[in-house]
């Protein structure tokens, strides 16, 4: 039931991506986020499209899986693309359906907003698909550590980062396992009417929260247990390392920011 | 109801990275009636097979008979609800489904979902509670202020309340006290006798399959390594070593007596009992010989 879902999960592999410092990773997404909206014609967009692709293909993530774990997030982006269809009224009137008017800056609109949308969702699938989450919250906190000077808690920040994503597959195995002992009893969460679906939701939740919370203060208890006091002096035992992998990524990406603001309108 | 799985096979998360294949041409019959104990090692398969028995799991491969009920791989199957209501299934550590404010409501929940009314549910709940050894003024407390052990009978009793003609029991005595568990396990073996309810119990305990189970089926790595009455599978408890397993108490007794002292007992004895009369019998002649 759950198993389809690919946000937030770590597929090992033995790829370039992979193999790359979670901090230019970090950095990578970060700016590559920035300089999307740079794009705004048809070339910056497949510039942007080719940089995608060309980040997926290093990763060695099958793209049968990929799909089958974004389908989802597939019709939100078709929703978007329909929804300028209709609704953006400039530019030359190009189909006429009875109600239904499509104009050219729909379709310019429309298409340029979701595909923008879909390369913003490859692209951080890509970072959760190809770093283990101890990696990403390692990154983040190296990368955030000037922050500490004016006192804001890098290092608490990134530990909740780390256990939240740790237990995002437990929640879900927990929620595979209550869903399947309340369809034993009779739920059904796929089928009938729309309300009965809606109350369905109820005995899935309240198992899920009381097993969190408990779940929760036990880690707690376990960390103390164990002399956790916090990050100050704290050593690590995986040492980062910027290899030149790194840096030509980083020169790519600045490439492809030059090569927009060159091509953009 | 008869159960049987026809060469089932099946695989988690199928078409993606973490493809993993769990059990695979695994034939079992259960006619109905039976008490049958799947044991094997974790990770063996053994929740993947209970999980076909309802239809909570569809098979990648093979065809699961349950009742008039035919599913079969790759095809659309209705009626899954109806399916339910037959086979009820007590999961690992049970008490995780407890959600309602009380108890009488939470075992009223399973019932009322397969259409019973909320009158005949309140009955079934009273009984139930009864059956797994609460007592009454429990049924207005919240299932979150109950002891482990209590909220574990409580989650027996939502399902027992179903009324099911088979009940499927993952290792339902998990982390229990001795007490509690022998408790427990007698229940289900009552219920059994009293209403040929077809049980299919997994556990670790080869105490409790030499005990209760008509027939014995041995999992491993996701195949049926064995499977027969408890007489033909304790019969062999060289193999079992070998794949790692227990022998009850018992038979170990029994072998470690037959080593030591050279007298070959005509069969292995499942129980104390029958062991005991056997070796006296065998004493007795050999003082008159
Ligand atoms: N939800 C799941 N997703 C992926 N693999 C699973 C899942 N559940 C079980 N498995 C795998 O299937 C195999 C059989 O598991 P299971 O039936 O739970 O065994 P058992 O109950 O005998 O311990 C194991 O290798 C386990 O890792
Ligand atoms: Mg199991």
């Amino acid at each position: 039931m759950m198993e389809k879902m690919i946000f937030g999960r770590y597929v090992p592999a033995d790829s370039t991506v992979h193999k790359m410092d979670p901090r230019s990773k970090l950095l990578i997404i970060f700016l590559f986020v920035c300089i999307i909206f740079l794009a705004n014609n048809w070339i910056t967009y497949a510039l942007i499209g080719v940089y995608t692709f060309y980040m997926l293909g290093m990763s060695r993530i099958p793209v049968r899986f990929l799909y089958g774990g974004l389908k989802p997030v597939l019709w939100l982006v078709l929703f978007t693309l329909i929804l300028q269809l209709l609704f953006t009224k400039e530019g030359n009137l190009l189909v006429e359906w009875g109600p239904i008017k499509i104009y050219e800056e729909g379709v310019r609109q429309g298409v340029f907003i979701s595909l923008r949308f879909f390369f913003l969702i490859l692209m951080t699938s890509l970072l959760t698909l190809t770093t283990s989450p101890i990696e990403i919250t390692d990154g983040l906190e190296t990368l955030l550590n000037p922050l500490k000077k004016i006192h804001f808690p890098v290092h608490e920040m990134a530990l909740m980062m780390s256990i939240s994503l740790r237990f995002i597959p437990t929640l879900m195995q927990e929620t595979d396992k209550i869903m399947k002992a309340q369809m034993a009893r009779g739920v059904e969460f796929s089928s009938g009417p729309f309300k009965e679906r809606i109350k369905a939701v109820i005995p899935l939740l309240i198992p899920l929260f009381v097993s969190s919370f408990k779940r929760a203060e036990e880690l707690a208890v376990a960390m103390e247990a164990r002399g956790y006091r916090g990050g100050e002096g704290r050593t690590k035992y995986r040492q980062l390392s910027w290899k030149a992998a790194d840096t030509l990524q980083l020169v790519v990406l600045a490439i492809l920011t030059i090569l927009l603001f060159l091509l953009r309108a | 109801m008869d159960i049987s799985l026809q060469q089932v096979e099946y695989r988690y998360q199928a078409n993606t990275p973490f493809e993993r294949l769990a059990i695979e041409d695994v034939s079992i019959d259960i006619p109905a009636g039976t008490f049958m104990a799947i044991i094997g090692h974790t990770g063996s398969g053994k929740s993947t097979v209970l999980q076909h028995l309802n239809a909570l799991l569809l098979p990648s491969k093979g065809i699961v008979k349950i009742g008039n009920h035919e599913i079969k791989a790759e095809q659309k199957n209705k009626n899954l609800k109806q399916v339910r209501q037959k086979v009820g299934i007590v999961f690992q550590f049970p008490e995780h489904q407890l959600f309602e404010e009380t108890v009488e409501k939470d075992i009223m929940f399973g019932p009322m979902n397969f259409g019973v009314s909320a009158d005949e549910a309140r009955e079934r709940a009273h009984r139930a509670l009864k059956q797994v050894g609460l007592a009454e003024d429990i049924l207005e407390k919240s299932p979150f202020d109950l002891s482990g052990g209590q909220m574990r009978r409580v989650a027996i009793a939502g399902v027992l309340a179903m009324e099911p003609d088979v009940i499927v029991l993952d290792e339902p005595t998990a982390g229990l006290d001795p007490r509690g568990r022998n408790e427990i396990m007698e229940m289900f073996y009552t219920l059994h006798r009293e209403r040929q309810l077809s049980t299919i119990l997994v556990t670790h305990s080869m105490e409790d399959a030499a005990r209760y189970a008509d027939q014995i089926v041995i999992m491993r790595q996701g195949k049926v390594a064995k499977k027969g009455t408890p007489e033909e599978i304790f019969s062999d408890p060289i193999d079992l070593v070998e794949m790692g397993l227990d022998v009850p108490e018992v038979v170990r007794f029994q072998l470690k007596l037959e080593e030591k002292t050279g007298i070959k007992l005509e069969k292995i004895y499942l129980s104390i009992e029958e062991l005991s009369s056997a070796v006296t019998e065998v004493l007795s002649r050999g003082v008159r010989s």
